[in-house]
């Protein structure tokens, strides 16, 4: 049983880890926490599974519909809900109300146009079970974790690597000395957002294809989650995310397996606590360099 | 954006989910306005309040419970003897939302009687301000135990789960000679909470051995740990008390991971829904239930043709209680002679005998709960039919 509750959990906090991403690139370039990604991650659900169930075309092009979704989404959010925000100098709070806005409209939005009720993707992508050893893995658990793990990957090489992932880091250390060595931070802020919402977009589906629950307020719970494994990896620290995200997902899963259920939350979230009076700046995080840019 | 400093920042994060919780929990006050009794009404129109869980993660049973209220009233006011009107509220399936729905049901609308709110933890917080208001409140959809104990003015039409988990328990037991069980429930929610309580006392009584308690909480959708838990002790039935949103999830992962045995649920897995979500993993589970869709009845096939032509869809049982409710509502505003007069409707509502309606025959017992029929029934082939 050990080994099946280590795949569940793995299972799960891939999910977080996936949302986390989101949260972790935006506020890393931003300094926001876009209350707003949970309902995005919704959208990118909900796309994903029209795509899937009305036009037939496959969850790879699910997932890539989604992710386009989500920044579009994005854009749109950057455009109308940050940037007038961010011309005119306000409050730090501001935007984070804004995204809190933003967050209320798409959710109310979905009910109008997607009902309440809970939908999944139809049975062919998630009932493919391997069998290895006695451990029973699906199709999807794998496909969420190479995801995960791959997007991880990517997203590390690029802003390490690349022209456009320097500038985003440089906007990110700062965005007025970056503006003065040339790069089009404006330009930049949009990018980070269209791709922050467009891994929402895309967790969305994974995460429906994992637990085959899709409905309007489905970003809350997920949304807080990542939120959590935000702080645990330490601010904007995109390794910290993933591994955050994972230790979530075990330590809830071990907290019913070898206790009780009740208290899965409590343990999960108690051992956040404890990690962060250790480390306060979050596993990741790095004391000098905030969120270890 | 001018640079700031790191405490700058960690403060700014605590600010924000300081912000955060005050949103979550904000939304409260409340208008008072000093009572008055009697609805007022034009032309003899009663006027009732509906308060319901039309927004947010339950909105489909308040949705079913708005559907089963619209096709009561149209039938009604077209048969004439009285014209009702119905005003929708809100809840969002929130007691403060609930309270605020009330008070602006009674004071500004000033309805003859309420029917809702939807989930019994937000009777429990309105029922104390009706009933001293002394409007007449009759749920639909409400399960637990000491409901209509708040006061004389609280009624209900929807069976307690009292009167029904015992006859599926039994029933099963007959049928599948169970030994042991495995228990899940919904912690969060009043009634899963009070279903636990309730197949607790009967396993116990019927001699069943609960071998496993586990909970979850609604809008969970990973049940995979519970279930894994579950299936090492190999149960003869597994148990669940909760909504059918988590139970039809908790379906399809027990048949995933290989759990075969029935599934008997508490009245939340007594939809449709639950079927269409679960699809073939639903075959199993058990619930007991006075609305059974397939019965050889008149009415019952009347009322499912008169709802799906008008919504498209199958009605569950929250939208024939509700219809049901509306109907029994009209037969007491008839009795009563008053559509104004909420004290004589109160006491015509209490003497409601042998009406018999779409969730069967139906009368208002001294405690004013409903005394009514059950079905044990069990999901075979995607339908609903009895267990014999």
């Amino acid at each position: 049983m050990f080994w099946q509750q280590m795949v569940n959990g793995i299972t799960l906090g891939s999910t977080y880890a996936l949302i986390a991403l989101g949260y972790t690139l935006i506020f890393g370039v931003l300094n926001i926490v876009n209350m707003a990604h949970g309902e995005i991650f919704m959208f990118g659900a909900f796309v994903g599974l029209i795509l899937a169930t009305k036009f037939n075309i496959g969850i790879f092009g699910a997932l890539l519909g989604a992710m386009v979704a989500g920044a579009v989404l994005g854009y749109l959010m950057e455009r109308l809900a940050l940037r007038p925000l961010r011309r005119r100098k306000v409050s730090e709070l501001a935007p984070l109300i804004s995204t809190i806005g933003v967050s209320i409209f798409l959710e109310s939005l979905a009910l109008r146009l997607f009902g309440p009720q809970a939908q999944s993707f139809p049975g062919v992508y998630s009932t493919q079970l391997f069998e290895i050893g006695g451990l029973k893995i699906s199709a999807v658990q794998i496909l969420i974790l190479a995801i995960s793990f791959g997007l991880m990957l990517v997203l590390r090489f690029w802003l390490s690597k690349t022209q456009l992932g320097k500038s985003i880091r440089a906007t990110a250390e700062n965005i007025e000395t970056a503006n003065l060595l040339g790069v089009d931070t404006q330009k930049i802020i949009v990018l980070t957002v269209m791709l922050a919402s467009a891994l929402g977009g895309g967790a969305g589906v994974l995460v429906g294809l994992a637990f085959n629950a899709i409905e309007p307020t489905m970003g809350i719970t997920m949304g807080f989650k990542g939120l959590a494994v935000l702080i645990l990896g330490g601010l904007g620290n995109i390794t910290g995310a993933m591994v955050g995200g994972l230790l979530l997902g075990v330590a809830e899963v071990f907290s019913v397996a070898y206790g009780v259920s009740s208290y899965r939350d409590a343990v999960a979230f108690g051992l956040i606590i404890v990690l962060l009076f250790l480390r306060p700046q979050g596993l990741f995080g790095s004391q000098e360099q905030q969120g270890g840019r | 954006m001018v640079r700031i400093s790191k405490n700058m920042r960690k403060n700014w994060v605590v600010c924000s989910l300081i912000v955060v919780m005050m949103i979550i929990l904000g939304g409260c006050g409340s208008s008072e306005k000093p009572a008055n009794q009697g609805g007022t009404s034009a032309g003899g129109t009663a006027k009732l309040g509906v308060v319901s869980y039309l927004t947010g993660a339950g909105a489909a049973y308040g949705e079913s419970i708005r559907h089963g209220l619209e096709l009561s009233r149209d039938e009604i006011n077209s048969k004439g003897k009285v014209k009702l009107e119905l005003i929708f509220e809100d809840s969002k399936g929130e007691k403060n939302e609930a309270i605020n729905a009330v008070n602006k049901l009674i004071h500004k609308d000033d309805v003859l009687s309420i029917l809702g709110p939807t989930l019994s933890g937000e009777m429990f917080a309105v029922g104390p301000i009706v009933n001293q208001e002394g409007v007449p409140i009759m749920g639909t959809s409400l399960t637990v135990e000491g409901i209509t104990e708040i006061g004389d003015y609280v009624f209900r039409n929807s069976l307690p789960e009292f009167a029904a988990i015992p006859q599926s328990i039994k029933k099963a037991k007959e049928k599948f000679n169970l030994k042991k069980v495995a228990v899940m429930y919904s912690d969060n929610n009043d009634l899963g909470v009070s279903g636990f309580k309730i197949f607790q006392k009967s396993l116990k009584e019927q001699g069943i051995e609960i071998i496993a308690i586990e909970t979850f909480a609604d809008k969970n959708t990973d049940f995979s740990a519970q279930l894994t838990k579950i299936a090492t002790l190999n149960p003869d039935a597994v148990v669940v008390a909760g909504l059918y949103q988590e139970g039809a999830l908790i379906l399809k992962k027990a048949r995933e991971i290989g759990i075969t045995v029935p599934i008997i649920g508490n009245n939340g897995f007594n939809s449709p829904q639950l079927i269409k979500s679960a699809g073939s993993a639903a075959d199993g589970a058990i619930v007991a239930s006075p609305w059974y869709p397939g019965k050889d009845d008149v009415k019952v096939k009347e009322f499912i043709a008169a709802y799906k032509a008008k919504y498209n869809k199958e009605p569950d049982q929250f939208a024939a209680q509700a219809y049901d409710a509306l109907q029994i509502m009209a037969i007491a505003i008839e009795k009563s002679g008053s559509t104004t007069d909420r004290k004589k409707l109160r006491d015509t509502l209490a003497t409601i005998k042998d009406y018999s309606g779409v969730t069967g025959k139906f009368s208002f017992d001294e405690k004013r709960n409903p005394a009514m029929d059950v079905t044990v029934l069990v999901v075979k082939d995607g339908q609903f039919t009895e267990l014999k």
